[in-house]
């Protein structure tokens, strides 16, 4: 294992005292470790908390400040945090008006969360919880776990967190949270496996000439092993279950063609334009693009595209002013 | 002789000796979580009953209840992932129902137990034959309750406890996961033990063992 690391045990420890040291215009509460907006929350505004095990940044440390999150949890690499740091959190950016928790559906994080939030509740605070599924690569979502929370996430992150800084009440911002969940849909594909580093070695082998699809963000196993084909091949097998699985045709949509932070952003880019050809030809009408790194596998190769439907009010909040350290406009 | 009272002191034991067999077995539980998870469940449960024993020596609990709500508390705080809130909540519903007492009788154990299943139940929304902790700790609390009918000795009925903890644990290994992060594997999760299963199979052995030395 070769990384920029001072120690496994101390990896999020020492990345949170740099998100400090770079990031005035937010605070660090290291022993909870939450990261929230240095500004206390505006009277009258919802409040957006979200988390999860880290590994995936910019997600979620990343988004919290204007636009977007209000504060963010941090757990280790790939667990959940626990929810007496979602109490505190809740506790540190409630204004009065509620708070929205923004979870992934994996097990670890809804039950830490639900815990968390029944905890705030005890103290009179107003949560409301949306629950992000939009991984297509799990069929069979009744018999399993569910779906799993990917890449909507962000998408979601940055428009619900635009209808609460426009100071609509704690209903209608879970309203668009919701919206924004059931017409997002995402697939991914592992080109290599990831390294946590206190495992210190690679989570599963993938020869060189084979590549992982349908794959999660935690390194876990895809649908299915398949020999490695170029970009259009790839992109084909990434947007035609999404396709498959709603109809998208009719409407606007936001697509993002996002990195799972071993790939450069060159690739990315030719994998963006064979995803457009595809939805061109589709008869997709492509409103908005998002390219980049936003929610990572630690450094995992490959990439995942998501599909967001969206209409006019969707795109509107998703043009608002954001300024974030991961995503930033309109300012 | 018939035993029909477990003490605090006993209750404690049990939570150390629990902490004693995750931590002699940390290397198993992390292997069985390896083929069919994420491979942290060993680590985490040692990591955890060991925050609750310290948690327990440097300020011994007065009560029943006060020993397994700091227990279940800790477990949530310092564990994380699905069994934090799982182990947690059933220490936390075991603490509640056995109330501020020094000492509880057979039904009273029982009544508690129970409870906890029914908050693993609610936290967790698994069922019979998921391949989950329920599928060791549901046929226990059964075993245990029907030994209390035959005798109220606590020893024997922590026996049948363990012995049906076991019986469970195995057959989990043919189970097709339904929960947590396995059911993603689908078939690939039949053929191996749940890690939830066996870590909570040590849980009546440490039970069924305090019992025994006394």
């Amino acid at each position: 294992m070769k990384k920029l690391i001072n120690s496994p045990e101390t990896v999020l420890a020492d990345s949170l005292v740099g998100v400090a040291a770079a990031h005035p215009e937010l605070r660090v509460d290291h022993v909870n470790r939450i990261i929230y907006r240095a500004a206390p929350t505006r009277a009258g505004k919802v409040a957006l908390l979200s988390g999860g095990g880290t590994g995936h940044e910019p997600l979620h440390g990343g988004f919290v400040g204007v636009g977007m999150l209000d504060a963010a949890c941090a757990g280790a690499v790939f667990t959940s945090p626990t929810p007496d740091q979602m109490l505190e959190a809740t506790k540190v950016v409630d204004s009065g008006a509620g708070v929205l928790h923004i979870v992934k559906n994996y097990t670890g994080d809804v039950m830490n969360f639900e815990m968390g939030a029944e905890l705030a509740a005890e103290t009179g605070i107003v949560v409301s919880v949306v629950v992000v599924n939009d991984d297509v690569a799990v069929e069979d979502s009744t018999f399993t776990a569910g779906r799993r929370g990917v890449g909507t996430t962000v998408l979601l992150e940055k428009i619900v967190g635009a209808a609460a800084e426009e100071g609509r009440d704690l209903a209608a911002v879970t309203a668009v949270a919701r919206q924004v969940n059931e017409s997002g849909r995402s697939m991914g594909v592992a080109l290599s496996s990831c390294t946590v580093p206190s495992a210190g070695k690679p989570t599963f082998e993938l020869p060189e000439n084979e590549m992982e699809i349908g794959v999660g963000i935690h390194g876990e196993p895809g649908r299915r092993r398949v020999p490695l084909a170029g970009a259009a091949e790839v992109a084909r097998q990434l947007v035609e279950p999404i396709l498959a699985d709603l109809d998208f045709t009719g409407a606007p949509t936001i697509v993002m063609l996002n990195g799972l932070g071993g790939t450069p952003l060159i690739e990315l880019y030719v994998m963006y334009a064979e995803v457009r050809k595809i939805l061109d030809a589709a008869g997709i009408t492509v409103a908005r693009s998002l390219v980049g790194n936003y929610i990572t596998a630690l450094d995992m190769a490959g990439c995942s595209v998501t599909i967001l439907k969206a209409d006019d009010d969707l795109l509107h909040l998703w043009d608002a002013p954001v300024n974030t350290a991961g995503l930033r406009w309109g300012i | 002789m018939v035993n029909d009272t477990i003490s605090l002191d006993q209750l404690t034991g049990w939570l150390t000796r629990f902490r004693d067999l995750v931590t002699e077995q940390v290397s198993y539980l992390t292997e069985l979580d390896s083929a069919i998870g994420d491979a942290d469940h060993g680590s985490n449960m040692t990591r955890g009953m060991g925050a609750v024993v310290e948690r327990i020596q440097a300020s011994p609990a007065g009560t029943v209840d006060e020993l397994f709500k700091g227990a279940g508390m800790t477990l949530v705080t310092s564990v994380g992932g699905a069994s934090g809130p799982l182990y947690g909540t059933f220490f936390l519903r075991v603490g509640t129902t056995a109330g501020p007492v020094g000492t509880l009788d057979a039904p009273g154990l029982a009544a508690a137990l129970r409870a906890g299943l029914d908050g693993v139940v609610a936290r967790g929304k698994a069922e019979a034959g998921d391949k989950t902790m329920f599928d060791v700790l549901a046929p226990a609390l059964d075993a245990f309750d029907d030994a209390l009918l035959v005798s109220s000795d606590i020893s024997s009925a922590a026996g049948a406890a363990y012995s049906a903890a076991q019986t469970g644990r195995d057959a989990t290994e043919a189970l097709l996961a339904r929960k947590g992060r396995a059911s993603y594997l689908g078939e690939r999760s039949i053929g191996h033990i749940d890690p939830g299963a066996a870590s909570t199979s040590l849980l009546f052995q440490a039970l069924a063992e305090i019992l025994v030395k006394e």
